[in-house]
């Protein structure tokens, strides 16, 4: 195939390339440098990989990466469920449709940090709602946030409830996609409402799970702001995550190591994304 | 006829003088706690009513972790303005003082020498002068529920936790545990600090040269082996990795709970938020395991520093030296009062203070003090909170959790280019 010449000359890409070069690409070749350096923002002594050395070797990188994975896994999973299941709901055609649609997507419109002080309040171990209205039944809650075996969940589902809105949003847009017809044809082959859920909604709306899962994978792995808001990756460092475990290094002055985390965490999203998009693109070409 | 420029030119006159003359503008940096701020907001007052050609702005500054990093982002930068409220002792030798803070040696006249040893570059020069007062890292309790049960001040650590034991049976929290803010979980293991080195006298100097390590030095691994123990005990509140350090202050005034480990800085806050409590709240030195050795740790105050970058060094200093000097010493007890002795030669506190202070100073007039491990060493590891929550709330134990902070140690002597590490 002969390349056709674009019309344009290449000059046109200049405004674009400068601020590309200027604000990403500098930055991050930057970042690498620093982080083979030890860095105290006013001098940087080269130190080879010792600052990949001492990361590995934090006591708590095993287990803020152990929590990391199993963060953006679960949220991931939970939303994609629980987002088809909401969108399936909402296109049924049930009361108040259009309210509850709102309803729904309003926790994600809400900030971040603010959503995470007002459940670390309603969590409250003694003085929390969601105790209180526990003891009125008799049972004594947990102390959701900091029970050390159970932090990390509560973290979980509080990005749940706030990011679920956003999955459902993206599964109604894929089941409006989805033609009439092959419900229409379904029905006439005597299919029930699970059979036609699992045999035409379910595949149909591949294009919508693959963004859904990508989409909340990776804003699982780096997941950072909910739990710095609600935990700090505590209590100790049971809830901490690969993000919160760079932060803390960024305040104790470990720029370059913290940096050399920071480009750990770009490695590690790579490496699941890539081959995860990639798999889920060509199943539904399969198709 | 002449009569006009002439005025024209007076005023033209008049105008320029008093654009050369007046105003020049000092920023000044805070760490933004209640009390700093009416300190600054006094100092500054009585300094602009002498010098009225100089008036300040002031900033606040978040304080934590988050606030070191803005200070040294700024200090890099250039952009930490004229004067700044920071740390003293190993977190102000983290901000490679001798690059990037005015040296200050000539305006320490009325400083005392035990100040001017935290605030000292590694090049000898003194960079800062003491703002505020001395503190004690200790354990408040409740005056009255020690009447009530008849207890007396504890000595050891075996009577602290006799009387523990006393207070827990008679239904009230004995410990108050705020881990909410993890800052607060430190205290056993920093307010120890007296009886580590009557224990071993060269435990910071070892340290510091990577001879001496928490682990394998029995008497400053007791102050880990604390929390568990209190943990262990049940002597805790139950929200205790919830609450916050306003619910500890809280909970020893008003009488919820028996003991707070804290600094005395707390006294303001007791001060001002319970006030009527005031004379209800005590305060000991941690008890270690002997009674006849019993003394207290000391942290010294933060310190006002003029960044190297400032534009305007001599206004700054001249300011500085009003601050150390006793007449600067005297407005900020006038605005704060007296929570402990202050760090300037013959400045004396008032004749009337809270019953804390007066449990505090007999500490400081019989000698019984020591200066806490980070002002003797410029090393402290920064995930000291987050372990001794663990240990505190029984995740970690003792031996497990003085090892990993052996760890955390070694990594900040190495960002700092220590010798030895």
């Amino acid at each position: 195939m002969i390349r056709q010449k674009s019309p344009y000359p290449y000059w046109f890409v200049l405004p674009a390339a400068v601020v590309f070069v200027t604000l990403f690409l500098v930055p991050t070749l930057a970042s690498l440098w620093f982080s083979l350096t030890r860095w105290d923002l006013f001098t940087a002594h080269f130190i080879g990989l010792d600052n990949y050395r001492q990361f590995f070797k934090e006591p708590f990188l095993i287990q803020g990466l152990g929590n990391t994975l199993v963060y953006a896994v679960l949220t991931s999973v939970s939303k994609s469920v629980l987002g088809l299941l909401l969108a399936v709901l909402l296109t049924s055609g049930i009361l108040w449709q259009g309210f509850l649609r709102a309803v729904v997507f309003f926790p994600v419109l809400v900030s971040t940090i603010g959503i995470g002080i007002t459940f670390a309040a309603l969590m409250h171990p003694t003085k929390g709602a969601i105790n209180v209205a526990l003891a009125w039944v008799g049972i004594d809650g947990p102390a959701w946030l900091s029970d050390p075996a159970l932090a990390l969940y509560s973290v979980a589902f509080i990005d749940l409830w706030k990011g679920v809105g956003l999955a459902t949003l993206i599964y109604i847009a894929g089941l409006a996609a989805i033609s009439p017809d092959y419900y229409e044809a379904a029905r006439i082959d005597g299919a029930t409402r699970l059979q036609q859920f699992w045999r035409v909604t379910v595949p149909l709306v591949r294009p919508a799970t693959v963004t859904v899962v990508t989409l909340s994978l990776i804003g699982g792995l780096r997941s950072f702001d909910i739990i710095w808001a609600t935990t700090k990756g505590g209590p100790g460092f049971a809830s901490d995550v690969l993000a919160s475990v760079i932060y803390k290094q960024y305040q104790a002055g470990f720029y370059g190591l913290a940096t050399a985390g920071n480009v750990i965490l770009f490695a590690l999203i790579a490496l699941i994304i890539l081959p995860l998009t990639w798999w889920l693109n060509k199943r539904e070409v399969d198709l | 006829m002449n009569f006009t420029p002439s005025a024209a030119f007076l005023a033209a006159f008049s105008l320029m003088a008093g654009l050369a003359q007046a105003d020049t503008v000092l920023s000044v940096t805070t760490d933004g706690n209640a009390e700093t701020v009416t300190a600054i907001e006094a100092l500054t007052k009585a300094y602009t009513a002498a010098h009225p050609d100089v008036t300040f702005e002031i900033e606040n500054r978040p304080g934590g972790a988050e606030g070191d990093n803005l200070v040294k982002t700024r200090l890099a930068t250039g952009e930490a303005g004229d004067i700044l409220q920071y740390n003293s002792g190993s977190l102000f030798q983290a901000l490679d003082p001798a690059r990037n803070l005015a040296d200050l040696s000539d305006i320490q006249t009325h400083v005392l020498d035990s100040f001017k040893t935290v605030v000292t570059a590694p090049d000898g020069t003194v960079r800062g002068v003491p703002f505020g007062a001395a503190m004690g890292g200790g354990i408040y309790y409740n005056k009255k529920i020690y009447a009530d049960l008849g207890l007396s001040v504890p000595k050891s650590w075996d009577e602290f936790m006799a009387n523990n034991a006393k207070i827990k049976e008679a239904g009230k929290v004995a410990v108050a545990t705020t881990f909410g803010d993890t800052w607060t979980s430190q205290l056993f293991v920093l307010g120890d600090y007296f009886n580590v080195q009557a224990e071993v006298p060269d435990f910071a100097a070892n340290y510091t040269a990577n001879k001496a390590k928490y682990a394998s030095t029995p008497a400053a691994m007791r102050g880990f082996q604390y929390l568990e123990d209190v943990f262990k005990g049940g002597y805790m509140n139950e929200d205790f990795g919830a609450a916050k350090f306003d619910d500890g202050v809280r909970m020893v005034a008003t009488g919820e709970a028996a003991h707070y480990p804290m600094l005395t800085f707390a006294l303001g806050n007791i001060k001002q938020n319970f006030p009527e409590n005031l004379e209800d709240v005590g305060f000991f030195a941690q008890p270690g395991p002997s009674a006849d050795k019993n003394g207290l740790t000391v942290w010294m105050p933060s310190a006002l520093y003029i960044p190297a970058a400032s534009e305007h060094q001599a206004e700054a200093k001249d300011f500085l030296s009003f601050v150390a000097s006793v007449e600067g010493c005297n407005t900020m007890i006038g605005a704060i009062g007296a929570t402990g002795p202050y760090l300037i030669k013959d400045c004396a506190l008032p004749a009337e203070v809270p019953a804390a202070v007066a449990d505090m100073l007999p500490y400081f007039q019989a000698g019984a003090t020591a200066p806490a491990l980070e002002f003797l060493s410029p090393i402290k590891g920064p995930a000291l909170e987050q372990i001794t929550v663990e240990v505190g709330s029984g995740i970690r134990p003792t031996a497990e959790a003085a090892a990993l902070y052996d760890q955390d140690v070694e990594k900040q002597a190495k960002q700092l280019g220590l010798p030895n590490w």
